[in-house]
């Protein structure tokens, strides 16, 4: 066992893990259920979460390598979704919403880093966020209307 | 899913290297491919705290750090400007950019994958492989070098100056490809990398000289048929060696027409 | 097309749930169970067809933290089928909880039940076992009669006649046919004969198999599952447990996904057996590879098409045949068949004189298939639509004249679908409304865009079904509580499609209320009225107009408590406006009121179940119109802008229905340009994992865009019809239409990837011509 400190969702933890602990699994044991496995082979992008603000693929992370970083779920980062998903859960794009915690955390990762996007930027940016239900169109939509009804304040 | 008993982030290389001589160690990249891969290793030796996740840029080369990882050369203007976008092209689809936020150049050029596009470009530019025991080793030798215990600490990518076009054919956008090829000419003298064939990219010179006069439709096609008749394919779930041949011709002709700037 | 204003109905409100999804609340299967249950995992056969000869598991079961291992000799030997149908079960009892023989690479050898998962996985590994390998079955075309028998045993049972025999290695057979077709085939000026062949694509929900159980409170099964059939599931475990139907509770929570996989048993039997043996909570999670290769996916098809016209391009007559890959089990294999010609011959309708409809559906030694939206109608309608527009392309005609010329219209009796009454179909509006939003004229010419390049368009039609007519049986429970608003029970299962909000504004729209004030739990068999479940796209069609009953049965019940109340006769009351008033008077009792009476020396219960069943299966109506771009050189395709109308009758949510309709385009768009299904030489599938199963991304499917043709359905609640498969069934034949445009090469098997464009040659691909 290795000890590890991080910071996730702002609170400082301090834990023991396996050499070969996979950080969705320990974010799953410490209540962020949020974080979803959707395959073994780091292509669905459902484990997407902020490790010091840039999103990664959790399946594939080693917990020991998030020691000494600050970690982020969608657990702790409700306020700032708050601000876009309802365009999208107008559209009805959220369908069986087993894919939106990693897809919503890597459009807050895309917003932060390009406030602006054209839809061609928010496709290639979330390319690695499959969605078998909704078919793409309505998370696009609801993302634009979002983006517009911010031009307009 | 890959087991490991003992985790190390080591604080030398010396330390990694002498760890990494034990068979059942192994030094870790990204970590993409961990619950994919099979068996059990000893020590995992991480270097991810030595540094070696930047970009030093001078007037002669890109020293680029084993664990950068695939979104910053994606996003990295003067490596960007220097080859016409070429590595942005090769990277730009690979999987998502969670992905390319873990997954290490090393990691990559280490593998000496088959299907990876990072190999496939870096092969067609002016590029060497620092190892911290073997020392600077051209890239077109590391390729073919026996899997050691060595560590792949940088690799160096001069700025000899390059025309160079990067283009791949995927059945689906963001996977591996089913060919990828890259088209340079430095130092005068013309050059293909195939990737994907699917066996691990392979650098193809001109060294008939059939574009000698500079690129034409006519000698494109000739140098075109000349790669694919010494580039070597073989049939994959992705694609039948007779599909990859064919490709072969079609991207280094487009690549070369690319470069010419005849498109 | 004009309808009635309504309040509640036709209006885009939001998923009661979507904000809890959107924000990653922990509703799944695995978030809401206890975390001390019993790690259950499978040991899986690593051939197509063996018998288990010896199992030693003896090592396995010191490993610390294991606390057992079953196999075969553990468990009972009468046989079930795993698959999610209302009596009579027409799929065969076919299946053990395990069985000595193996019959595809993936079949449970063995399970393991431990305290954590790593010492379930090393259980799984010392598990020792000697097979008798035997031949597989591996071609689906050979298997009918042939001598190596893939369900050799004694014990098959076929609890209804579906024309199969498992001596024959066939799970359904069966002819069908209307008129002279060999007499009208003879007298035809054209005509082609055609062969398709569609895979075993995965469903590829993003939340893989998973079932916890354990016992209740008064030692009962209680099992939570990601499933789309509580009910079923009941049925299934009773009898592969040998318990009584009572003494099981299956509940789902929120489901991510389902696609029709849910609708089949695949995981649940596994952790119940370790529950009943131990106990003690059980829960097993399928592997991502485990869902791919040991999952439920679709039937592998091949559909012969015989088509005769005359010149003018009047379609006269039809033979479909379909051979039906069912895989090592039967599921769904006697239903699904059905489908490919029962939904793609009718809508020739228009000019049809005659159809014949036969299929064999075989076992072979490959992953059991079972239920996939579209259910056998996405194979029969890529083969027959692909047919009519090669028909049309060699007649030098417009692919949407020939439609015209042959469709079924509104009023039409279909000889092809039960000789049920066309009563709501705006096909012909669809094709219209989509070809001229599409600018069909502009884009279906091909047009050279330079260095390989190519242009063009393509097209299909498609229809479903909108349940099983009488069979399925849908129902709710609507409960007045004493604030004035409604509870809403049902045990149709809401896997992402929002069902429980369409269901909850058919509840508003009886009520005159907001959808805010109506709330919905499902699905849970010890709570919920009886549902088939939802399958067959049958839940607002069905289950819908059992939601209209109840509300109707309740303001009856209503209407006799406010009678109490004011001291009249109940038939004195009317319901208006949300409250119940007195006729001829000023008089009027509101519902909390009502509510608060009712829990009030009051003996009329405020609540009502009510029951459905359709006699008819609607069918919904769709046009899809593609335009892609083709580089002749690589076979890439590109697809730049798909279109599609649908004609579901009246929309209840039209939001929820669009997008019901562009995930059904882009699941379409993958099973045609890239989803690949391969079993090497001796039965195993190589796209086992995302890596190998390309799905999809939001970079392969151009734009879309969906709108809608009303018609009114008489016989559904509101007017509406079902949307959730039809949508799947276009892009097969439209895209495959566009590559011949770009190639004139016409690819009849899925998915064309790059490299089958790139390497055909025009000419290669001729079938020979009656």
């Amino acid at each position: 066992m290795i000890d590890i400190n991080l910071t996730l969702n702002g609170k400082k933890i301090s834990d023991q893990v396996d050499a070969d602990s996979v950080l969705l699994d320990f974010l799953r044991d410490h209540d962020c259920y949020s974080v979803k496995r959707g395959c073994e082979t780091s292509n669905c992008g459902l484990c997407t979460v902020l490790m010091d603000g840039m999103p990664v693929l959790s399946c594939s992370m080693l917990t020991v390598r998030a020691d000494g970083h600050s970690i982020q779920t969608l657990e702790g980062l409700q306020e700032e979704a708050s601000s876009f998903v309802g365009f999208i859960a107008d559209q009805g794009a959220d369908q069986c919403g087993f894919c939106n915690p990693g897809f919503v955390m890597n459009t807050i990762a895309l917003l932060r880093e390009n406030p602006d996007p054209t839809d061609d930027e928010i496709r290639a940016f979330l390319a690695g966020n499959l969605c078998r239900c909704s078919g793409y169109e309505g998370q696009l939509r609801g993302i634009r209307n979002y983006l517009n009804s911010r031009v307009k304040e | 899913m890959i087991t490991f008993q003992k985790y190390v982030k080591v604080q030398s290389l010396d330390e990694a290297y002498e760890l990494n001589k034990t068979r059942k160690n192994r030094i870790i990249g990204g970590m993409m491919w961990l619950r994919t891969g099979r068996g059990s290793v000893n020590t995992a030796i991480d270097i991810s705290g030595l540094g070696l996740d930047t970009i030093e840029e001078d007037d002669e080369e890109f020293k680029i750090g084993a664990m950068v990882s695939l979104r910053k050369i994606e996003k990295h203007e003067g490596l960007n400007s220097y080859s016409n976008n070429a590595v942005q092209s090769a990277v730009k689809d690979i999987v998502g950019v969670q992905f390319r936020n873990m997954a290490t150049v090393g990691g990559s050029i280490w593998g000496r994958f088959g299907f990876s596009d990072v190999l496939t470009v870096f092969l067609a530019m002016d590029t060497y492989v620092e190892l911290h025991n073997a020392g600077i080793v051209p890239l077109s030798e590391f390729v073919n070098m026996k899997r050691d215990d060595d560590i792949l600490v940088r690799i160096i990518v001069k700025k000899t100056p390059i025309k160079i076009s990067y283009s791949a054919v995927r059945a689906q956008r963001t996977d591996f490809p089913v060919l990828a090829c890259a088209v340079s000419e430095f130092d005068g003298m013309y050059k293909t990398t195939i990737g994907a064939r699917p066996g691990k990219a392979i650098l193809i010179k001109d060294e008939d000289g059939i574009m000698a006069a500079g690129i034409t439709s006519d000698s494109a096609k000739a140098y075109a048929d000349y790669v694919a008749s010494h580039t070597p394919t073989d049939s994959n779930l992705r694609g039948s060696a007779e599909y990859r041949t064919h490709l072969t011709k079609v991207l280094t002709e487009r690549n070369l027409l690319r470069i010419g700037g005849i498109e | 097309m004009e309808h009635k204003n309504y309040n509640a109905i036709n209006k885009s409100v939001r998923k009661k749930d979507a904000m809890q999804l959107l924000l990653g609340k922990p509703v799944y299967t695995d978030d809401v169970v206890p975390d001390n249950a019993l790690v259950v995992k499978l040991l899986r056969s690593p051939h197509a067809n063996a018998i288990v000869n010896t199992i030693n598991t003896k090592v396995a079961k010191l490993v610390p933290g294991v606390v057992d291992v079953y196999t075969w000799e553990d468990v009972p030997n009468s046989r079930f089928t795993n698959a999610g149908q209302t009596y009579p079960e027409a799929s065969p009892y076919d299946r053990l909880i395990i069985d000595r023989h193996v019959r595809f690479v993936g079949d449970v050898v063995a399970i393991v039940a431990a305290e954590n998962e790593k010492a379930a996985d090393k259980a799984l590994r010392l598990i020792k076992v000697t097979y008798d390998v035997l031949e597989p079955v591996l071609d689906y075309r050979t298997a009918k009669d042939g001598k190596i028998l893939v369900h050799p045993e004694d014990n098959w049972v076929a609890p209804c006649e579906v024309g199969g025999s498992n001596l024959r290695n066939l799970v359904a057979s069966d002819e069908s046919s209307h008129g002279d077709v060999d007499g009208i085939m003879a007298d035809c000026d054209i005509v082609l004969d055609r062969t398709y062949h569609t895979k075993a694509y995965n469903q590829a929900m993003m939340e893989t198999f998973r079932t916890y159980t354990s016992k209740d409170r008064y030692g009962r099964l209680h099992v939570i599952s990601s499933t789309q059939i509580v009910f079923h599931v009941r049925r299934i475990l009773s009898h592969a447990l040998g318990i009584p139907k009572t003494m099981i509770r299956v509940e789902k929570p929120r489901i991510g996904g389902g696609f029709g996989a849910k609708q089949t048993a695949v995981s649940e039997v596994y952790p119940a057996f370790v529950t009943m043996k131990t106990g003690r909570p059980a829960m097993i999670i399928f592997s991502r590879e485990e869902s791919q290769f040991a999952g439920s996916p679709r039937h592998e098809m091949e559909v012969r098409v015989r088509l005769g016209a005359n010149k003018d391009g009047k379609i006269r007559v039809l033979d479909l045949y379909t051979l039906s890959n069912s895989g090592a089990y039967g599921e769904h294999g006697p239903t699904t068949v059905g489908l490919s010609g029962h939904k793609s011959i009718p809508m020739y309708t228009g000019s049809l004189e005659a159809f014949r409809f036969n299929y064999d559906v075989v076992y072979t030694n490959t992953m059991a298939a079972g239920a996939y939206r579209g259910y056998g109608a996405t194979q029969g309608i890529f083969a027959l639509e692909t047919t009519v527009n090669e028909l049309a392309e060699r007649l030098n005609m417009d692919p949407t004249e020939i439609r015209n010329k042959n469709m079924l219209k509104e009023g039409m009796i279909m000889p092809a679908y039960y000789n049920e009454l066309a009563s709501a179909c705006a096909l012909d509006r669809c094709l219209d409304h989509c070809k001229e939003m599409f600018k069909w004229d502009e884009k279906y010419p091909v047009r050279d865009m330079g260095n390989g390049k190519v242009r063009t368009a393509g097209m299909g039609m498609a229809m479903q079904g909108s349940c099983i007519s009488n069979l399925d049986v849908g129902s709710a429970t609507v409960k007045l509580t004493e604030d004035g608003a409604f509870m809403l029970l049902i045990g149709a299962a809401d896997m992402g499609t929002g069902c429980d909000t369409i269901l909850a504004q058919m509840v508003a729209e009886c009520m005159d209320c907001s959808v805010d004030d109506v709330s919905v739990f499902g699905a849970d068999t010890d709570a919920s009225p009886y549902d088939s479940g939802s399958y067959a796209s049958s839940t607002t069609y069905i289950t819908g107009k059992a939601v209209e009953k109840a509300c109707m049965e309740l303001k009856q019940k209503m209407a006799t408590i406010a009678a109490g109340l004011l001291g009249c006769g109940e038939e004195e009351m009317v319901f208006e406006e949300g409250c119940l008033k007195r006729i001829n008077t000023d008089q009027k009792v509101s519902l909390k009121e009502i509510g608060v009476k009712a829990q009030c020396n009051n003996p009329t219960s405020a609540e009502a179940s009510a029951s459905h069943c359709s006699p008819v299966s609607p069918p919904p109506y769709m046009v899809g119109m593609v335009e892609i771009e083709l580089d002749k050189m690589t076979g890439e395709v590109t697809i730049l802008d798909f279109m599609a109308v649908v004609d579901c009758g009246i929309p209840i949510n039209p939001a929820l229905a669009r997008i019901q309709a562009e995930g059904g385009i882009v699941q379409g768009i993958g099973h045609t340009l890239m989803e690949n299904i391969t079993y090497n030489e001796s039965g195993k599938l190589l796209e086992s994992s995302f890596m190998q199963y390309k799905l999809p991304t939001r970079l392969d499917m151009g734009k879309l865009r969906v709108e809608f043709e009303h018609s009114y359905e008489p016989t559904g609640p509101f007017g509406a019809k079902s949307i959730g498969e039809i949508v799947i069934n276009t892009p097969a034949p439209a895209i495959a239409h566009a590559i011949y445009r770009a190639t004139g090469v016409w690819h009849r098997e899925i998915p064309i990837t790059p490299e089958k464009i790139a390497m055909s040659k025009p000419d290669e691909n001729k079938q020979k011509e009656g």
